[in-house]
């Protein structure tokens, strides 16, 4: 039996890249099991959703540049302002926060690939396959009208005939699966594959916000689960989960969505705080400050994530105790950010900032979602929310927080980490006009909004008429949004051209100090040459000349090393499945279940058969090595 | 990079088992998901009820035979799964596949009983918000029921064949086995909520 100890390095690299390399052509592009492969498209798609998303944003704007516009009718904004809200949360915001998890995860543990890899390539056709049904719908004219928390009886078998509902509430199933698919995946890779030393208090900060993400993903999205299947049947099977008249409720489908909706929004928030943790050291070149306060204000972010839910719902006349809860609830949430933000201030006072794109768009992101968490606060107190609820002063509000909050340091995450992804750096200069360009006129877009709401405009309007004293400050927005857009425009052809063009990044352009600078640029298929052995939270400063490794696994199958939750000592050598193609057929048999169950309940029971012969050839030993124990 | 070995890994075993288990962990991950489904749809049970002037609304109380004989059954199906789970820790693959044989027994028979579970519940689906809960615990429950018969068939399967004897398969046998321990522990608060709550 080989093992890594007996080989020189050029041998042992040879032997890995063997066992571990997928094979070549399209049976093994699809077979690939891979984190960095399956992330790496899960990121792409991610923006190629985005990117849709905000060509709706500039119809709706051009719609709304001026009163009694024609360029939309009224049917097509309807599904307009749906896709846009459903693509952006449900196919790019936590998708895409969960594609990083996959990629980086693994590697600032120091293991070779993720848990479950298998079930991380399913969950990306799932995710595809969810997509493309909302956007194939919409290319038909059958997309969601009903708005992206698709309020009942709006969406319920009265008002919503047709096929549209049953879209939304399907791809909710589609991109929740592959959601909670990669949640359990990240617990067992942060909980069992770090590398052997690295302790609960020398968990990347990173790992840590993905970790409590993971656990929102699996506490929160049965919930919208439990909603979007029971919607489907009310429509179909003629049950009255919804229907006051047979003793269901509409509020109850509130509840139920915001449940899940609110976690959801700290699913999006919680992997860009860690992302911001871990660029501003690098930048200021010194540890973070309180890192133990940070850990603490993400884990206490996740449990009050979930005592929030009702502040959506104050106008819908609930008990007057119940809304003060919920006020105070919500309020209290301002302690963790604010403890993380004075973290994030201290680091950067007492280092020396070195003002490079990620940088820019980490202090991007601290001043806009400061503003944002303002304008929550305000939002929080019941008087107030009755003012604004369902105007332009709460589309404001929370594209602060979600564009400012995680879509900055999302942006400044591509520029940090895309040097180890492609092993290429982006241009700082396009960088720079990038961030001045969206920073600025994120702010000119957005900000007038506030007070448009505070003028009485309410979301989701059509149009408007002349005499309502809005159309000059539509205007501004909408020319503003071009100027977004453009911003966004100079990010992306950055990082194309930077993706074939860009100047070789080496191992550690940055002189970072966590464990995925360790390796080559882009790392190989096996990650790590010998799994790193870890003795502190900043291991690459710590021991700058060379790293302490293990040695002792086999190159003959794919084989990690799984180690205790707690202190992380090694406990077994344990093997890491082979590329499968199972999984990928395995999605396409859930798919036309799902899909055709929104046509027939018998879907289930036929649409079944195939998932499980799918899920025994995925399970089934092919008495390879990986086999063995 | 440059590396400076500093620990030796060859010597420990090729597969954890137990809290050593990737799997093990998967499957308390999938088994919280899960729970909080299950409890979400108790409290939504909750909800509709406090919302509705009587309960059940428009129909008799559940019959009790057919759910308490199912439940009676699971609860002693513990015991045999138990005792599965001890022989695949111990590596006896005979009593392993006896176990599981009868294991498989355990999951079909209370798929019989629970035939007969939903027509008494005396009301449809449709008939009203009553009716809609009371199906949908029992057909959760039934699908988690399902999904295990057919993962403990195709695991007995298995057994039989010339991939059995190895720790790989014994730890999925008592991954299986702590599954199953989920889906009867699920079942009792469901149990109580579809045939005593409608009684008080």
């Amino acid at each position: 039996m080989v093992t890594d100890a007996d080989l020189d390095e050029a041998e042992l690299e040879r032997q890995l890249a063997r066992t571990w390399t997928s094979k070549p052509g399209f049976w093994g592009a699809i077979a690939s099991v891979d984190h960095k492969v399956v992330a790496r498209r899960y990121i792409v798609t991610a923006f190629v959703f985005l990117i849709l998303g905000g060509i709706l944003a500039l119809a709706m704007r051009l719609q709304l540049s001026q009163p009694e516009a024609r360029f939309v009718d009224a049917d097509r904004y309807n599904q307009i302002f749906t896709m846009h809200g459903s693509n952006m949360m449900f196919l790019f915001a936590v998708p895409v926060m969960e594609a990083m998890a996959v990629y980086l995860v693994p590697l600032m543990v120091g293991t070779r690939n993720i848990a479950f890899p298998r079930l991380n390539a399913f969950s990306y056709w799932l995710f595809l396959a969810g997509g493309l049904l909302l956007w194939i719908s919409f290319a038909l004219d059958t997309a969601p009208d009903i708005g992206w928390f698709a309020y009942v009886p709006l969406s319920g078998p009265e008002y919503g005939a047709g096929k549209r509902a049953d879209i939304w509430a399907q791809m909710i199933t589609f991109t929740e699966v592959s959601a909670l698919a990669i949640a359990v995946e990240i617990v067992v890779t942060v909980f069992k594959q770090r590398a052997p030393g690295m302790s609960l208090d020398r968990i990347p900060l990173l790992v840590w916000s993905m970790l409590v993400m993971a656990f929102l993903v699996i506490m929160a999205m049965p919930a919208i689960m439990f909603a979007s299947s029971t919607l489907i049947m009310d429509r179909l099977v003629g049950t009255h989960f919804y229907n006051p008249a047979e003793g269901g409720d509409a509020l109850l489908w509130q509840h139920l969505f915001w449940f899940f909706g609110h976690p959801e929004v700290y699913i999006i928030f919680l992997p860009a705080v860690g992302m911001v943790s871990t660029i501003l050291p690098t930048f200021v070149q010194r540890p973070v400050f309180g890192y133990l306060p940070l850990v603490m204000a993400l884990i206490a972010t996740g449990v009050l994530a979930f005592g929030l839910w009702v502040h959506h719902m104050f106008v819908v006349g609930l008990p007057r105790l119940g809304e003060s809860f919920f006020t105070a609830s919500s309020m209290s949430i301002a302690i963790p950010a604010g403890v993380q933000i004075f973290c994030w201030l201290a680091t950067l006072w007492s280092g020396r900032p070195v003002f490079k794109t990620p940088l820019l768009f980490v202090i991007g992101f601290i001043i806009t979602f400061v503003i944002g968490g303002l304008t929550g606060v305000m939002v929080a107190s019941v008087p107030f929310d009755a003012q604004v609820h369902d105007t332009y002063f709460v589309v404001a509000h929370f594209h602060y927080v979600l564009i400012g909050g995680a879509v900055f340091p999302l942006i400044a995450a591509v520029y940090y980490w895309f040097p180890k992804m492609t092993g290429r750096m982006m241009s700082e200069r396009l960088g720079q006009w990038a961030f001045w360009l969206i920073f600025i006129s994120f702010h000119l877009t957005f900000f007038p909004m506030h007070i448009l709401g505070l003028q009485g405009m309410p979301r989701r309007i059509y149009t408007y008429q002349p005499d309502l004293p809005w159309a000059g400050l539509n205007l501004f927005v909408s020319l503003s949004a071009i100027i977004l857009s453009l911003g966004f425009l100079v990010f992306f052809i950055d990082a194309i051209r930077s993706w074939s063009f860009g100047r070789p990044a080496g191992d550690n352009p940055w002189n970072a100090p966590t464990l995925e600078w360790a390796t080559s640029s882009p790392p190989p298929p096996y990650n790590f040459r010998s799994i790193p052995v870890v003795d502190d939270r900043n291991p690459l400063w710590s021991q700058p000349d060379a790293l302490p490794v293990s040695s002792g696994l086999r190159t003959d199958r794919r084989e990690l090393l799984i180690t205790g939750v707690v202190e992380a000592l090694p406990e077994a050598r344990e093997s890491s499945p082979q590329d499968s193609v199972w999984p990928f057929w395995a999605a396409i048999a859930t798919s036309v279940m799902l899909i055709w169950s929104i046509f027939s309940p018998w879907a289930v029971v036929w649409g079944s058969i195939p998932i499980a012969i799918a899920l025994i050839g995925w399970f089934w030993p092919k008495g390879e090595a990986e086999d063995e124990s | 990079m440059k590396e400076r070995v500093v620990l030796d890994v060859s010597r420990l075993p090729l597969h954890g088992m137990g809290i050593a288990s990737a799997t093990w962990w998967g499957t308390y991950a999938f088994m919280l998901i899960e729970g909080s489904g299950f409890g979400l749809a108790i409290v939504v049970y909750f909800y509709l009820m406090f919302l509705a002037p009587q309960w059940p609304v428009d129909a008799p109380a559940p019959d009790l035979w057919a759910g308490t004989a199912l439940t009676a059954l699971l609860v002693a199906s513990v015991l045999p799964n138990i005792m599965v789970s001890r022989w695949a820790q111990k590596r006896n693959l005979k009593r392993v596949r006896i176990g599981l044989i009868v294991m498989s027994l355990c999951g079909i028979a209370p798929l019989v009983f629970r035939v007969f579970e939903f027509p008494a519940l005396h009301i449809r689906w449709d008939d009203n918000a009553y009716g809609s809960i009371a199906w949908t615990l029992l057909g959760l429950h039934t699908i988690h029921v399902l999904t295990d018969l057919i993962d403990t068939l195709v695991l007995t399967c298995l057994m039989f064949s010339r991939h059995a004897d190895n720790t790989r398969r014994y730890g999925d046998v008592e991954d299986n086995a702590l599954y199953w321990n989920f889906v009867v522990i699920t079942w009792l608060p469901l149990y109580a909520c579809i045939y005593w709550v409608p009684r008080l």
